[in-house]
């Protein structure tokens, strides 16, 4: 969903722009309590991989495509601050390097993508969170949702940027339709490979998955718990021994 | 030292070494999508152009310039496996010295205190 110049007229473009910035701007202060040595090398490497996986457009029916937006992998993996500087690195890579996606359009796509797919994303998980057991086994399925949810709406938003600053006047409901619809299809396979990536990464090194830390705490809590337990069923044992 | 400082302890200096070889692996992967797997994307348009073309305002998108000869995924105009192969290569490594330094410069520094492996 790379939006190229002359989609969105001027004044729509210069303001998703100055959105775009302040968002990269709390960002990077965002990003500083969820970076630290071990995690900032995972924000190279998870932004790397989304820009690999962009290139790679899957077919979704007839004649269409879609690729992975990757908004809801970076925030689970890396954080949702770090994840807006992820996917506003790659789109400025892209917008720059590859023309894909408008410079003008720059700002929208940092806002559709960088904004709105990562925090509607983390949003689920955040929400998620709340009710499910703090358990790593529901991390993954927890991002495939959250993936699944980012792209519709994400979809959903730039057809409101159109109805305020489309170029063309067209019916909008029919915009909306089309959109929304076209993106639940590719909203299922950036379910699929968020949930591969993620459950592989969470069985391999949990402690680098941003979305797993109050996971691992309980695990630790409990372990603790049992370590304690075990203590004191020890100097039971040997108190009854001694006697 | 209780069994389980002895168990952060051997994790966390297991962890530095495979951590290394974790991050090469995940670099690994990046790479061959960016450019093998990329060969072999659907070349259908993305949702956004197809709803576009369908609702009719495909036609307003203007072409935009690259900077330096990887533009829409080529290698000066080599579209073929192997150029979009090489301008993959070459956007994967952009994208992690961009980000990875950007996020080695906002790091918090020294050791992290909240979430030490288990």
């Amino acid at each position: 969903m790379h939006v190229p110049d002359g989609f969105l007229d001027a004044p729509t473009s210069v303001a998703t722009g100055v959105v775009a910035v302040a968002a990269v701007g709390i960002a990077l202060r965002g990003a500083r309590r969820e970076l630290d040595d071990r995690t900032a090398p995972v924000a190279g490497l998870v932004a790397a991989f989304v820009f690999a996986a962009q290139m790679v457009n899957f077919p979704v029916g007839a004649g269409t495509s879609g690729h992975l937006i990757g908004g809801a992998l970076a925030a689970v993996l890396a954080g949702p601050f770090t994840a807006t500087l992820c996917l506003a690195v790659v789109l400025g890579v892209q917008s720059v390097f590859f023309a894909d996606g408008g410079l003008t359009a720059l700002g929208t796509n940092i806002t559709l993508l960088a904004i709105v797919a990562v925090w509607v994303a983390w949003g689920v998980v955040a929400l998620g969170r709340l009710v499910l057991p703090r358990r790593l086994g529901v991390i993954a399925p927890l991002a495939a949702v959250a993936a699944f949810a980012s792209v519709p709406v994400a979809a959903a938003v730039f057809t409101a940027l159109y109805a305020v600053g489309g170029t063309t006047s067209i019916d909008i409901g029919a915009v909306l339709a089309a959109m929304v619809g076209t993106h639940l299809l590719i909203g299922l396979g950036e379910a699929a490979v968020t949930a591969f990536v993620v459950s592989a990464v969470v069985a391999v090194r949990p402690d680098l998955v941003y979305a797993a830390r109050p996971a691992l705490q309980q695990r630790r809590e409990d372990l603790v718990r049992r370590s304690g337990a075990d203590a004191a069923l020890a100097s039971a044992s040997t108190t009854g021994a001694s006697r | 030292m209780s069994a389980l400082d002895q168990a952060q302890r051997t994790s966390a200096s297991r962890g530095w070494r495979a951590g290394g070889v974790l991050a090469a692996l995940a670099l690994v992967v990046a790479l061959a999508v960016a450019a093998v797997l990329s060969g072999f994307a659907s070349s259908s348009p993305d949702g956004l152009e197809s709803v576009a073309e369908r609702q009719g305002f495909a036609d307003r998108a203007q072409e935009s310039e690259a900077i330096g000869p990887f533009g829409g995924y080529a290698s000066d105009g080599d579209d073929s496996r192997l150029g979009t192969g090489v301008a993959g290569i070459a956007g994967t490594v952009t994208v992690l010295v961009i980000m990875g330094g950007a996020a080695w410069m906002v790091r918090r520094r020294g050791a992290p205190a909240e979430d030490q492996t288990v």
